[in-house]
């Protein structure tokens, strides 16, 4: 499975990380490496196999909708990078 | 007080139970311990001293008050990506370099309950992605039985903080044989409980699926101990096991005659060294001798697929994970650009490192649009019957045996520019993290000097049955408490 710089540069937006240029090639040709041994899963018959998400028969497990303690707020602002007025800070999202 | 760090976790307790010493000496013991070989080990990302001394100090209050529980005093490590409030949880990743945790992790809680000493967090492949732990943003764990060689991973430093010395017990997390495999190559006892059975409350998560937290120690009892003291149902994980935890301890000390044994051929494949296979063959001779009747012609024909589908379905779920860390709630922040989207991609390609950015961009691409059914869905498919074919074993053996790595510690730096041989280390340990099956890494020898582990696999929620064969085997051969023989320096 060869992967091209434009698939690489496909997934690492969809990933949000920046590339330069050396990753991209290194990345291209170890990512398909790696898929070119998957390959091995198309073979298998799974023809009427139920897909396993999770290894425990676990289904909607519930508890009382009743009011808990979150964290304080200034607690969990004190790890932000940048907060102002009890909220996250970042750039602007639109130009 | 005479090297006290050498103990195991229950000799100590009956040290501490018969006031021979105080918690605070066993500590400073073992803080003395960790600055002689710390240097070279690299076992720990942080240490906790002064809190150390501070709990013990507590510990034997508790322990004069008669309130004492079989980890009451005990020092140990705690794999840093397990949150501890108020002390720095990197996750081994620059990304988390200044997080301080705002709460307690479920696990962490406990052992403060139990009364243990935390000495520090310890060293690991950045967000459990790895086999060697050389993928820490904290510098690489070296192997106390050779610092030459790595100790395995991820939970490398969990493995060689109780090899060295450094702790009596410690806290690993396994996604793929994280616990495991580093367990084997530094010569101790590693268990991963069943999916479910220990909370992920405040475990840094990688494969959601697929992660649970266990001990590692040097011996089977101290790890029984561990797994009691963590183990349990927790609302705050809904995957936790409702049903109480089994009395582990009455499984200890039992004997396995009659233990239906089955080896499974699959694991005995080109690429396993053959000092490993001889230790296992070994090993099998001695539970024969203990009345267990074993099998070695079991097959599990989807074996081998376990690697494909491991790597592509953790790698999917660690890329839904770790989107968290775009730069903007917590951990390392890069604003040089002037928009949003930028400061993201350059918090996320200067924050994490190259194993994972690699893992989350393939599993990114496994769930693309176009690729998610020949991936994604294929694997979770193939998933379905690596389980069917365990179940079908375990209606007719009580546990499975196999070697826990294909090979013993191998050179720091051998593998780490190419991927793929690396995820090659977990081959036997694959299965059933993706069964979700627990299974028990016990040493069983040495190959040119180096450790060699057996993996014992059982069904869901038996680990009572795995640690009766792991206590049983261990009694018999002598092969615990194998503290590496690291100098001072």
């Amino acid at each position: 499975m060869a992967l091209t710089r434009d698939d690489v540069l496909h997934i690492a937006r969809l990933a949000r990380i920046a590339l330069d240029e050396a990753e991209v090639e290194r990345f291209r040709a170890q990512l398909s490496g790696i898929l070119d041994h998957f390959q091995a899963l198309a073979a298998v018959d799974t023809e009427g196999v139920e897909p396993t998400a999770h290894p425990l028969p676990l289904a909607n497990v519930m508890r009382e909708d009743a009011v808990q303690p979150s964290l304080p707020r200034d607690e969990v602002l004190a790890n932000a990078p940048l907060a102002e007025d009890g909220y996250f800070r970042v750039r602007a999202v639109l130009e | 007080m005479s090297e006290l760090w050498r103990l195991t976790a229950h000799e100590a307790h009956e040290g501490l139970r018969r006031r021979e010493f105080t918690s605070v000496e066993l500590t400073q013991s073992v803080l003395e311990r960790v600055a002689e070989v710390e240097p070279t080990v690299n076992a720990y990302i942080t240490l906790t001293a002064d809190l150390a001394l501070e709990q013990a100090k507590e510990a034997d209050a508790k322990l004069a008050a008669g309130a004492a529980t079989p980890l009451t005093g005990i020092p140990v490590g705690v794999k840093d990506l397990i949150v501890t409030k108020g002390v720095r949880t990197t996750a081994g990743s620059k990304m988390l370099e200044n997080f301080i945790p705002p709460y307690d992790s479920h696990v962490y809680e406990n052992l403060r309950r139990a009364g243990a000493v935390m000495i520090g967090k310890c060293n690991m492949d950045e967000f459990a992605m790895g086999s060697s732990t050389e993928h820490s943003a904290y510098g690489p764990t070296r192997n106390p039985w050779n610092p030459a060689l790595v100790p395995g991973g991820s939970s490398g430093g969990s493995a060689a903080a109780v090899a060295a010395g450094e702790c009596l017990v410690s806290l690993g997390s396994d996604t793929g044989g994280s616990i495991r495999q580093p367990a084997a190559l530094c010569g101790q006892v590693g268990l991963d409980p069943t999916y479910g059975r220990v909370s992920r409350y405040g475990i840094i998560a990688f494969g959601s699926s697929l992660d649970q937290v266990g001990p590692i120690g040097r011996d089977v009892e101290d790890v029984a101990t561990m797994l009691d003291c963590i183990g349990g149902h927790d609302p705050r994980d809904s995957t936790t096991n409702p049903e109480p935890m089994p009395d582990l301890r009455h499984y200890l000390g039992r004997d396995i005659r009659g233990m239906r044994i089955g080896v499974p051929k699959e694991y005995f494949i080109s690429g396993m060294e053959p000092g490993v296979a001889a230790r296992i063959e070994e090993a099998l001779g001695v539970l024969e001798g203990l009345g267990a009747i074993v099998d070695r012609d079991v097959s599990l024909p989807s074996t081998g697929h376990a690697l494909a589908v491991y790597y592509i379905i953790a790698p999917s779920e660690a890329s839904a994970n770790l989107a968290r860390y775009d730069g903007v709630k917590y951990g390392f922040s890069d604003r040089s650009a002037p928009s949003m989207w930028e400061n993201m991609e350059q918090t996320r390609a200067k924050g994490f490192g190259n194993e994972v950015k690699r893992r989350i961009m393939l599993g990114t691409y496994a769930l693309s649009a176009g690729y998610y059914d020949a991936y994604y869905l294929k694997a979770q498919k193939v998933r379905t019957l690596i389980s069917r074919e365990f179940a079908e074993a375990f209606a007719r053996y009580d546990v499975l045996v196999t070697p826990t790595s294909p090979t013993v510690a191998f050179p720091i730096g051998a593998k780490v520019d190419d991927p793929f041989a690396m995820y090659l280390n977990d081959i036997y340990t694959l299965p059933a993290s993706v069964a979700g099956l627990p299974a028990i890494s016990v040493p069983c020898g040495f190959s040119e000097g180096l450790p060699v582990g057996m993996q014992i696999i059982g069904n869901f929620f038996d680990e009572g049955r795995i640690l009766q064969v792991a206590h049983a085997y261990e009694q018999a051969s002598g092969f615990k408490n194998q503290l590496a023989p690291l100098a001072a320096g």
